[in-house]
């Protein structure tokens, strides 16, 4: 007699698993359509919005200068004009971001810049700007000293532009992931038990362990192959920034993978602690809510007050959100996220930890 | 036909839920080739008893073993030899009947020919109809289908014909005659004394976790009757059962 092959039977039950899941319209709807409106509608409201400072010179300054012409040319910059009392009630309102004034002084010119502590973040940045501006101009204007490095013809500010989408997509692609993780892995498991399914497969040879193996592959694939539509859209339609090309595909995938991993540990331990079929939602609920309001899904957690943020930050959405930002825009690779993949292992462990203790097979 | 092979042997077998003893100590065998059927009324430690045997539930006392191996040592070479349908469903609802046969097939590590197994229990028609989709009597021919898939040495049914109307009732019957014909032992419960009478080489009928008689439902008759008993209404030649079957035909209904 042939040896029995567990391997044989567990993917037999993921494909059958994989099946009975794209039937499930619940499933469709967390893992694709749900993620798909929040990016068309940030799609297209954002599409016309990068990230920029907005600034308003005030009318007595002296516009004849090179500062004023390179902040005019920044593209991280946007620059408004109208009368002195209009731009100071803006800049209260938190419509600009900073008010400079230039003048012109007899050593020079000097730059005074009103910030808002509305826009405390955007100020900064835009006082960094000037800055660097300043210190160009100055160099420039030394020809006689010899320095070791020279800047002369470098542009000030580069600045990706950094579209809403660059932030959207990936926090709404670790929501899906987040929600196809929890709600399928608990409601799946539950409704074997409840349908019987699993009892008739402890009727067949395949052990225990391969039956779970079984399952949690189809709801891999199939949250990957969801992954992979999210991000193959937003590049294609939303220009979604995946800065090395396929490479950024790649460790995207792989961040998805591991995220739907440990999202699944916390569906296990749902599905562990519900007795029935309506215990699911409020306790799935309960791990997903929270976290797609305070991982930084919307908008960046430095919104939140001083005393949420350190909360935020230790939510796992939100390390794998930083993470999959961080490599789409800037590129990072595996090495340079390792404090979010570290951070993501510690919270796997601890979910599977608590998964495996509460894990019911009838 | 029956051999006297004992492919399965029950000793003193007992089953506890905390306080409730479920089975209490009973013990039987049933021979390689036969249709062995186990009577009794709801909770009186039935499907307790097969789900031991089937390996799926532990027992508390006493010793099983099926094909010479014993629960305790080797449930998994037990599970490659028995087929099992349960009471309830068991199956991916949103599936169809081919790709839950594709399943099966993996699970027990056999290729099949899927139609032919199909065939064999007279759903050709619904290879690609979701099993959520079948009547009553479809889902438990189908289950029975799924049970054949390794080529048991033994099948065990439980209550397959509850629910049934009569034409369903009897195209199974012929159904488990034909697997006991092909070699295989079945053991099934029920509630229907016809149909253990109809089906059944030898029974045994539990009441609150006991085994009160068993031998073969003929034997059990005559038993009766000779301590004196006698039905108290002159039993004709035929029953109501038998003219609803002659009014409305022998074919399976999609009911």
């Amino acid at each position: 007699m042939k040896k029995y092959n567990q391997m044989r039977a567990m993917l037999s039950i993921a494909k059958a698993s994989f099946r009975s899941t794209t039937r499930s319209p619940s499933a469709v709807v967390f893992t694709l359509a749900f993620p798909l409106i929040f990016i068309l509608v940030f799609g297209f409201i954002g599409n016309s919005g990068g990230v920029r400072v907005h600034i308003a010179v005030d009318n007595t300054s002296d516009t004849l200068n090179a500062i004023y012409k390179i902040l005019d040319n920044n593209p991280a910059v946007k620059l408004y004009a109208d009368s002195d009392s209009e731009i100071y009630r803006a800049l209260k309102k938190g419509d600009l971001d900073a008010i400079a004034h230039i003048e012109k002084q007899d050593s020079g010119y000097v730059v005074k810049v009103a910030t808002s502590d509305i826009a405390v973040q955007n100020g900064q940045l835009f006082k960094g700007i000037i800055k660097q501006i300043i210190s160009e101009l100055n160099l420039a204007a030394m020809p006689n000293i010899a320095l070791p490095f020279s800047m002369e013809d470098q542009p000030v500010i580069h600045g990706r532009e950094y579209k809403t989408i660059d932030f959207i997509l990936p926090g709404q692609l670790g929501f899906s992931l987040l929600s196809t993780g929890v709600f399928g892995t608990a409601f799946v498991f539950l409704n074997l038990r409840q349908t019987l399914v699993i009892k008739r497969f402890f009727a067949t040879p395949i052990k225990r362990p391969f039956i779970v193996l079984g399952e949690a592959m189809s709801r891999i694939v199939f949250g990957l192959i969801g992954a992979s539509f999210i991000l193959t859209l937003g590049h294609f339609a939303f220009g979604f920034t995946m800065i090395h090309g396929i490479a950024t595909f790649l460790t995207m995938m792989s961040l998805c993978a591991l995220g739907l991993i440990i999202f699944m540990g916390f569906g296990f331990v749902v599905s562990g602690l519900a007795k029935n079929e309506s215990a699911v939602p409020p306790l799935a609920n309960l791990i997903t809510l929270p976290q797609f309001l305070l991982s930084g899904t919307f908008f960046s957690i430095t919104n939140f007050p001083d005393w949420l943020q350190p909360i935020c930050k230790l939510l796992p959405l939100t390390f794998l959100n930083d993470a999959m930002r961080k490599v789409s825009f800037e590129g990072a690779g595996f090495i340079d996220i390792w404090k979010d993949l570290g951070a993501l292992g510690i919270w796997g462990i601890i979910v599977y930890a608590l998964a495996t203790k509460l894990f019911r097979w009838e | 036909m029956v051999g006297s092979n004992e492919i399965i042997k029950v000793q003193n077998l007992m089953k506890q839920y905390g306080d409730f003893t479920a089975v209490n100590g009973i013990s039987f065998n049933v021979y390689e080739g036969e249709i062995f059927g186990l009577l009794g009324p709801n909770g009186a430690g039935k499907t307790t008893t097969l789900e031991i045997i089937e390996t799926l539930r532990e027992k508390s006392g006493g010793e099983v073993w099926v094909d010479g191996k014993s629960v305790d040592d080797d449930p998994n070479e037990i599970k490659k030899i028995i087929g099992v349908q349960l009471q309830a469903a068991g199956y991916y609802p949103s599936l169809n009947l081919t790709e839950l046969l594709s399943l099966f097939s993996g699970l027990y590590n056999v290729d099949i020919d899927k139609m032919k197994s199909l065939k064999s229990v007279g759903l050709e028609d619904k290879a690609k109809s979701k099993y959520k989709e079948l009547s009553g009597g479809q889902k438990q021919r189908f289950s029975i289908a799924t049970t054949l898939i390794n080529n048991p040495k033994i099948v065990f049914l439980d209550e397959p014909t509850t629910g049934l109307d009569p034409q369903a009732r009897r195209n199974l019957w012929d159904l488990i005659r034909g697997i006991r014909d092909n070699g295989t032992t079945v053991v099934i419960t029920t509630h229907y004394m016809d149909e253990a009478e109809q089906l059944c080489d030898r029974v045994g009928i539990m009441e609150a976790g006991k085994i009160m008689t068993l031998n073969t439902p003929d034997a059990l008759i005559d038993e009766l009757l000779a301590t004196g008993f006698t039905k108290q209404k002159d039993v004709k030649g035929a029953n109501l059962e038998d003219v609803f079957i002659n009014l409305t035909g022998h074919e399976w209904r999609d009911d």
